[in-house]
């Protein structure tokens, strides 16, 4: 059986070209259908009858002001909230999808080494989750600890570790809040790379129009747990940021979004 | 200037023989009767004595042998119980009122109960080892599991994680700081316990020696005596720190 040498994960190959040969089969996203959603904590409702639809391997950024809710909604898509009233639909329903979430701090194991990290959950894949990890251009840092690494290098570590999973829906929750603004972009570029390369669907959870607008195909904004803007960008990608279109678009939304001051607290007042 | 820079492995020491130069020397002028303390040439020469008899050796390891076990006990007990209510809400609602009553008594007011219960062979001594060392291994204990990071834990519930597995991968590592402060603790408060359990009544042990050389006035047995256990408190001590760097080699403030 000596067919190829491509297609065999021996371990004894070289990381770096574990990830040439080996290169995920790009799967198709799942659709995900939100209806009449629902959430509220204690008497505060965070998310009034929620609607949205995404279609498979569609990248989706959702913006919003600080507590409007756009972080609950993702929990309430990950599992990690349950919605009072309303139903999640992801893919067809039958076979549970493959969904992974990345968080605003990278959550990364401090007893666990960088490879360990990635596996976590997959503790016999060491071989593909150093594969990932060199996608994320990581691969050397394999047996360091975490402490011993920068903030953007653990977000890319958490980004290789919701990877190994291969899932079919990425949700990202402000994951790149913490960083700089180079390590920012840099990490943009990665997560557009990846998501073009494997094609997931995607749901970005930021504050940041212009990270919005540079990744998404879609921008969704939310007010006082609504959804009361839903844009669709249809920038070439790559996108360049200085361009008149990117200029405009994040014009308006910007805009959008300071014209519609904080509701005063009419509820509360009830 | 450049020894300034990188202080020698022997820099702790000079504390230490500085003050045994001093002693010997106070001793030899005459300024330090005999009988208050004698000198470090004649306590050095009782610890030869000692060892040669081979006595010194049954003391120390009837001590050793109290001071294990007894950790063992109390320790691992304290461990197995903080793990239960730390983990189990209902363990805690049943044992944690019981046991901050009881936490509350020192072990030592237990003597007389403890005579009276178990007389004065080993069980007594273990019994209030035991005791003692139980109550800072459960609290630490307690308290790692109970604030192990929540976002750690739902990151590994969201990857798949739950019982047995994400007890030994995140629980566990997370509460492992705090439950080796508890050990390090205990494994100090054994010797205080062990001094005092063994001069009440003992027919070996380090105490017992020190104790009897007493009523003989030989000053420089009950020296010996005093510097073991000053010797086995810092081995206990290397012991706890040396854990602390193995486990905890992730932490860069252990490096």
């Amino acid at each position: 059986m000596h067919s190829s040498t491509t297609s065999l994960d021996t371990g004894a190959l070289p990381r770096e070209g574990a990830t040439r040969t080996k290169a995920p089969a790009r799967r198709q996203g799942v659709a995900v259908a939100l209806e009449g959603l629902h959430k509220s904590f204690g008497a505060r409702t965070v998310l009034h009858d929620v609607k949205l639809a995404l279609h498979a391997g569609e990248f989706v950024a959702v913006v919003g002001r600080s507590g409007c809710g756009k972080s609950t909604l993702l929990r309430a898509i990950a599992g990690l909230e349950t919605a009072e009233q309303g139903t999640i639909a992801i893919g067809k329903g039958t076979i549970a999808a493959s969904v992974r979430i990345m968080f605003q701090e990278a959550r990364l194991l401090p007893w666990k080494t960088v490879l360990e990290n990635v596996a976590i959950g997959m503790p016999r894949s060491l071989n593909a989750a150093a594969a990932t990890l060199a996608t994320v251009g990581l691969a050397d840092r394999a047996d360091d600890w975490p402490a011993e690494l920068s903030g953007g290098q653990r977000q890319r570590v958490a980004l290789a570790r919701a990877l190994l999973h291969e899932p079919e829906l990425l949700l990202l929750d402000e994951p790149l809040g913490a960083l700089d603004a180079l390590t920012r972009i840099e990490m943009q570029q990665l997560i557009e790379a990846l998501w073009l390369a494997r094609g997931f669907t995607a749901v970005l959870v930021t504050h940041d129009v212009q990270e919005a607008i540079a990744l998404a195909d879609r921008v969704v904004l939310i007010e006082d747990g609504r959804i009361t803007l839903d844009l669709k960008i249809d920038l070439p990608r790559p996108r360049a940021r200085g361009s008149v279109a990117f200029a405009s678009l994040e014009q308006r939304l910007l805009g959008h979004i300071l014209n519609h001051p904080p509701a005063p607290a009419v509820a509360a007042a009830a | 200037m450049s020894q300034q820079t990188r202080p020698s492995a022997w820099t702790p020491w000079i504390l230490p023989v500085l003050l045994i130069a001093a002693w010997q020397a106070a001793s030899q002028l005459g300024l330090l009767s005999s009988r208050i303390l004698p000198e470090p040439w004649a306590v050095a020469k009782a610890f030869w004595t000692l060892a040669v008899s081979g006595e010194l050796w049954v003391h120390l390891r009837t001590s050793l042998w109290r001071a294990i076990s007894g950790f063992a006990i109390g320790a691992g007990l304290g461990l197995l119980l903080g793990l239960l209510t730390g983990s189990f809400r209902r363990a805690e609602t049943l044992l944690d009122t019981t046991l901050q009553m009881v936490r509350n008594i020192p072990a030592l007011a237990l003597i007389p109960l403890v005579i009276l219960w178990f007389g004065i062979d080993e069980t007594a001594k273990l019994f209030l080892l035991a005791v003692g060392v139980f109550f800072p291994v459960y609290l630490n204990t307690f308290h790692g599991i109970r604030s192990a990071d929540q976002g750690l834990i739902e990151m590994a519930r969201s990857y798949g994680l739950s019982g047995w597995p994400l007890y030994r991968d995140v629980i566990l590592p997370a509460a492992l700081p705090s439950i080796l402060v508890g050990v390090r603790f205990s494994l100090g408060l054994v010797w205080v316990l062990l001094i005092v359990a063994e001069t009440i009544s003992a027919q070996a042990g380090i105490g017992y020696m020190t104790m009897n050389a007493r009523e003989f006035l030989q000053t420089d047995v009950v020296l010996v005596g005093i510097l073991l256990y000053a010797l086995l408190g810092k081995l206990a001590d290397l012991l706890s720190r040396g854990m602390e760097k193995h486990f905890l080699r992730w932490n860069p403030a252990y490096r």
